[in-house]
């Protein structure tokens, strides 16, 4: 269970995020959506204790997660972002072990290479694991990235814009995946996430943000709302429903 | 790069070095056991292949450690002001410390190639225009600025002379006696195969490793650490030897990849054949004198870094 309770950042006095509570379901996609500089990003990198929060508390799994050694909170959630692409040339496979660190240190057992093994085949890897990274499209760049997550093997997986420059094809494919993760493993998926109509037909819960604070969160039935978007969002957002699922048309 | 061939090359050029020389010797005389050139080989050639060894691969692998855990193909002890940081520090400790003995002197050389490094990474925390060439040219003005700073002290204090002998790179004066603390690096670069899990991943940035459990600072200050205490000792032994460190490893990652856990040896081997080759060659270029191999290095290390920065597109995102 990861409980967020009054949590608060500012930079240079403003504050990104305000006094949030939240709680994130288990087993559950919970996507958190906004306008930009709403505090998405910066509520999961605390989650995620990349960054360090200035007030509040964030308890994972019963502690607090300033008292969790950072090497065993690696086993236990895990963080994806955007920025962590960079350019260094490893192979698929050498990318995804590393995934089992918190667990050997680089060493591999037999047991490491099983996960590793399993994760490459669960995101359809097999053909390009001794590629290089800088070989691969930015799809299957991803998805390396998501296998080596995978291979992490912790309850909660946190991604942050994990769509961001992916065509509709590579959007829907990690979608799914990440659904699968959900139901098929068992893990809590949170992700931050700009297209609402990919929150809309993928996530269980949404949490709605908007200058550091809390919107309103519920189930995606319940935010999928043209007053509660446009309070989020400031604009009107007509919703259609189609093939079962609502799908904001703001286009025009 | 076959890892055999390596390893033929340097068994090969390390027989060439020690039958080269001012004084001739040959392999029957040594076969014959004769005195004399056996003598010539303990006090003076064995050192010096020794001493080319280890110097090679520590400068390699200390320029790889480096270029990993900065994010930057460019950034070497030449490039980040390393060498002339330890060189400043030579100078403090001939002037302040002069009775220092050597390991004195390395301890004030290292303190200062310590600082000139961190302050080469602080300014890089600093920079915001991260562009892969824009790094390398401030560690080289951080560098120039530095040396100015030692060559002002060095002719107020009329030290210029023995300065410039201390901090040219070469080989000719190592003898019996003037090269063992350069086995100080060894155990420096076990260290480095210990770690190099771990400074792969910390390559890959902080927030990566926070994500992994990797505590991030330790790990790139133990690196900076391995990276100081090698080039000091390299300085004070042999001189500053430009461009090893940042031309071996590049070499090696172009075919291998970053995976600094598969690189280690090779950049090792590369970096002791390469220098040995240089070595040899400003040994035979004006036979029976010899050119320092601070200048072979130089010029043919300047030559393989303009190639690198003319293909450095392969790098660019």
């Amino acid at each position: 269970m990861v409980k967020v309770r009054g949590v608060s950042k500012q930079y240079g006095g403003k504050k990104v995020v305000d006094n949030v509570s939240v709680d994130i379901a288990e087993g559950k996609i919970t996507s958190f959506i906004g306008p930009n500089g709403a505090g998405k990003s910066t509520l999961m990198s605390m989650i995620s204790r990349l960054i360090t929060k200035d007030a509040g508390e964030i308890v994972i799994g019963g502690t607090e997660i300033g008292s969790w050694k950072s090497n065993e909170l690696a086993k236990k959630i895990s963080i994806l972002k955007q920025s962590n692409h960079i350019n260094i040339r490893l192979t698929v496979k050498d990318l995804v072990s590393f995934g089992r660190f918190p667990y050997s240190q680089g060493k591999l057992t037999k047991e490491d290479m099983k996960y590793v093994d399993e994760a490459i085949a669960y995101m359809e890897l097999e053909p390009m694991k001794d590629k290089f990274l800088d070989e691969l499209s930015g799809g299957q760049k991803q998805r390396a990235f998501i296998a080596m997550v995978i291979a992490q093997n912790t309850e909660y997986v946190l991604l942050d814009e994990p769509l961001n420059n992916l065509d509709m094809k590579h959007s829907v494919q990690i979608m799914k995946v990440l659904r699968r993760l959900v139901d098929e493993l068992g893990k809590t998926v949170v992700l931050v996430i700009h297209d609402i109509n990919f929150a809309s037909c993928y996530s269980d819960y949404i949490v709605a943000l908007k200058d550091g604070k809390i919107v309103k969160e519920g189930t995606t039935d319940e935010i999928m709302d043209p007053a509660v978007l446009k309070e989020v969002y400031d604009m009107d957002i007509p919703i259609e429903n189609i093939g079962g699922n609502k799908i904001c048309v703001y286009f025009t | 790069m076959k890892k055999t061939y390596l390893i033929i090359a340097l068994i090969v050029l390390s027989v060439v070095s020690l039958l080269i020389g001012a004084k001739t010797t040959s392999l029957t005389a040594l076969l014959r056991f004769d005195p004399e050139q056996w003598e010539l080989l303990r006090i003076s050639r064995f050192p010096r292949l020794i001493s080319i060894i280890i110097a090679g691969v520590s400068m390699s692998i200390v320029g790889l450690i480096m270029q990993q855990l900065t994010r930057n193909k460019f950034v070497s002890p030449t490039t980040a002001g390393t060498m002339d940081s330890a060189g400043f520090g030579i100078m403090v400790s001939m002037l302040l410390f002069a009775s220092a003995g050597p390991l004195g002197k390395i301890a004030v050389a290292f303190v200062f190639s310590l600082l000139g490094t961190f302050i080469f990474m602080r300014i890089l925390d600093k920079v915001k225009y991260k562009d892969s060439i824009f790094i390398p040219l401030v560690g080289l003005m951080f560098g120039g600025i530095v040396s100015s700073a030692t060559t002002f002290f060095a002719y107020k204090y009329d030290l210029i002379q023995s300065m410039n002998a201390w901090l040219f790179g070469d080989f000719s004066m190592i003898m019996q006696g003037r090269y063992e603390l350069l086995y100080i690096s060894v155990p420096l670069v076990a260290l480095s195969y210990f770690y190099a899990n771990k400074f792969t991943v910390a390559g890959m940035g902080e927030e990566f490793s926070v994500n992994l459990g990797l505590n991030y600072k330790q790990i790139v200050n133990i690196g900076l650490f391995i990276v100081a205490l090698v080039t000091s000792v390299v300085v004070l032994t042999v001189g500053s030897i430009p461009f090893i460190g940042l031309i071996v490893p590049n070499l090696v990652t172009i075919f291998q990849g970053d995976n600094l856990k598969n690189n280690l040896s090779h950049t090792a081997l590369l970096g002791a054949v390469f220098v040995l080759a240089c070595d040899i060659l400003g040994r035979l270029i004006i036979y029976p004198y010899e050119v320092p191999i601070g200048l072979t290095v130089g010029v043919i290390g300047s030559g393989i870094f303009l190639y690198l920065l003319m293909r450095r597109k392969t790098y660019e995102h």
